[in-house]
């Protein structure tokens, strides 16, 4: 769902690298209160990890093809402003080194990949998960944070681009830009989504949550007691 | 205190995950070999200027002027061009893994040393 050059109007992209500057600027001031220097290099890794990921690409057999993020379980194990930063990250470095993603469309990739998914996914394990701290309603909460997560970042690029025929139409009603609208965007990115991307993003998901809590339980931001703050007053 | 060093300076831990990120590079491959095996194509929404124009039988108008806004200089993590070999591709895939690794890494260091410059 990496949106190219030449698909997103300027009265969308505009905006959207609005809001992507106002996100970076909050997840920045975040991540200096919330994470402390030792974990420097889990930032680093997340970036690594969110970056090859999607290097897999899963096709659909004679279709399309898709691939998982990783911003979902980021966002558990880092906090969702670490994932804010770390997409984005990645998705300025796939834009600018390897082409992949518009460099016009980095505001709006980064919204729906780096904001909307991680949020998405930390809300989602949260409301799910109660206390557990495994078993099927844990591995439910892991699962299902993932694939809404994305699922939630594929609706929002098919709205991207489902509402440009609307907004920018030549004269004689050709698009300027993304010539699919909104009925056929939505329910191409959503099926895929839902019946497979999303599906292998929660798997996923689930085995690297089980690893760290079986590893380095000590480090997962969604299954903290007390919150960042405080740790920072007590010390 | 974090640079560039720092980030493998981790424990037991930390450096297995560092060995599951590298080995990541090295399976990335897959992401092509197995489209290509299923005869699968672009993502959806991702076609070049080529397959809109086979897509609609036109290119609009403002795709036309800023599809091609930016020439990246490894295009589709592939050093061999559209038309490459399967076996170029697989060689630039890995590279193109090592490559992302390395920048996305040394990018999130140097945020994190400049936010955490004041502290010990």
């Amino acid at each position: 769902m990496h949106i190219p050059d030449g698909y997103l109007s300027p009265q969308t992209y505009i905006p959207l690298y609005g809001a992507s500057v106002a996100f970076w600027g909050i997840a920045l001031k975040k991540v200096k209160r919330e994470v402390s220097v030792r974990h420097v290099p889990y930032l680093a890794m997340a970036a690594a990890f969110s970056f090859l990921i999607q290097m897999f690409n899963i096709p659909i057999p004679g279709g399309t093809t898709g691939h998982a993020v990783g911003a979902g379980v980021i966002a558990l194990l880092l906090g969702p402003w670490t994932a804010v930063i770390a997409v984005s990250v990645v998705l300025i470095v796939q834009a600018f080194v390897f082409g992949d993603g518009g460099i016009t469309a980095i505001g709006a990739n980064c919204i729906n990949m780096a904001v909307v998914m991680p949020f998405v996914a930390l809300w989602t394990f949260n409301l799910i998960r109660g206390s557990s701290q495994s078993g099927a309603r844990f591995v439910a909460a892991s699962f299902l944070s993932s694939y809404l997560g994305l699922t939630a970042a594929a609706l929002c690029a098919a709205f991207m681009f489902g509402i440009q025929p609307a907004i920018a139409s030549t004269p004689d009603g050709r698009p300027l830009y993304a010539p699919y609208p909104l009925s056929i965007a939505v329910p191409v990115m959503a099926v895929e989504h839902l019946l497979l991307f999303s599906i292998v993003e929660g798997i996923m998901t689930v085995i690297l949550m089980r690893y760290f809590m079986k590893n380095e339980p000590s480090l997962i931001y969604a299954i903290k007691e007390v919150s960042y703050d405080k740790i920072h007053l007590e010390a | 205190m974090c640079s560039v060093q720092g980030i493998f300076s981790g424990g037991i831990f930390q450096k297995k995950l560092w060995l599951w990120l590298f080995l990541m590079a090295f399976l990335s491959p897959l992401g092509i070999i197995l489209p290509e095996r299923f005869n699968a194509q672009d993502a959806w929404g991702e076609w070049g200027i080529d397959a809109v124009d086979k897509l609609l039988g036109f290119i609009p108008e403002g795709m036309k002027k800023t599809a091609d806004l930016w020439v990246a200089p490894i295009p589709d993590y592939s050093f061999g061009g559209e038309n490459a070999a399967l076996a170029t591709n697989i060689v630039s895939y890995i590279i193109s893994g090592l490559v992302g690794i390395f920048i996305t890494s040394l990018v999130m260091i140097i945020i994190a040393t400049l936010l955490f410059r004041h502290e010990k």
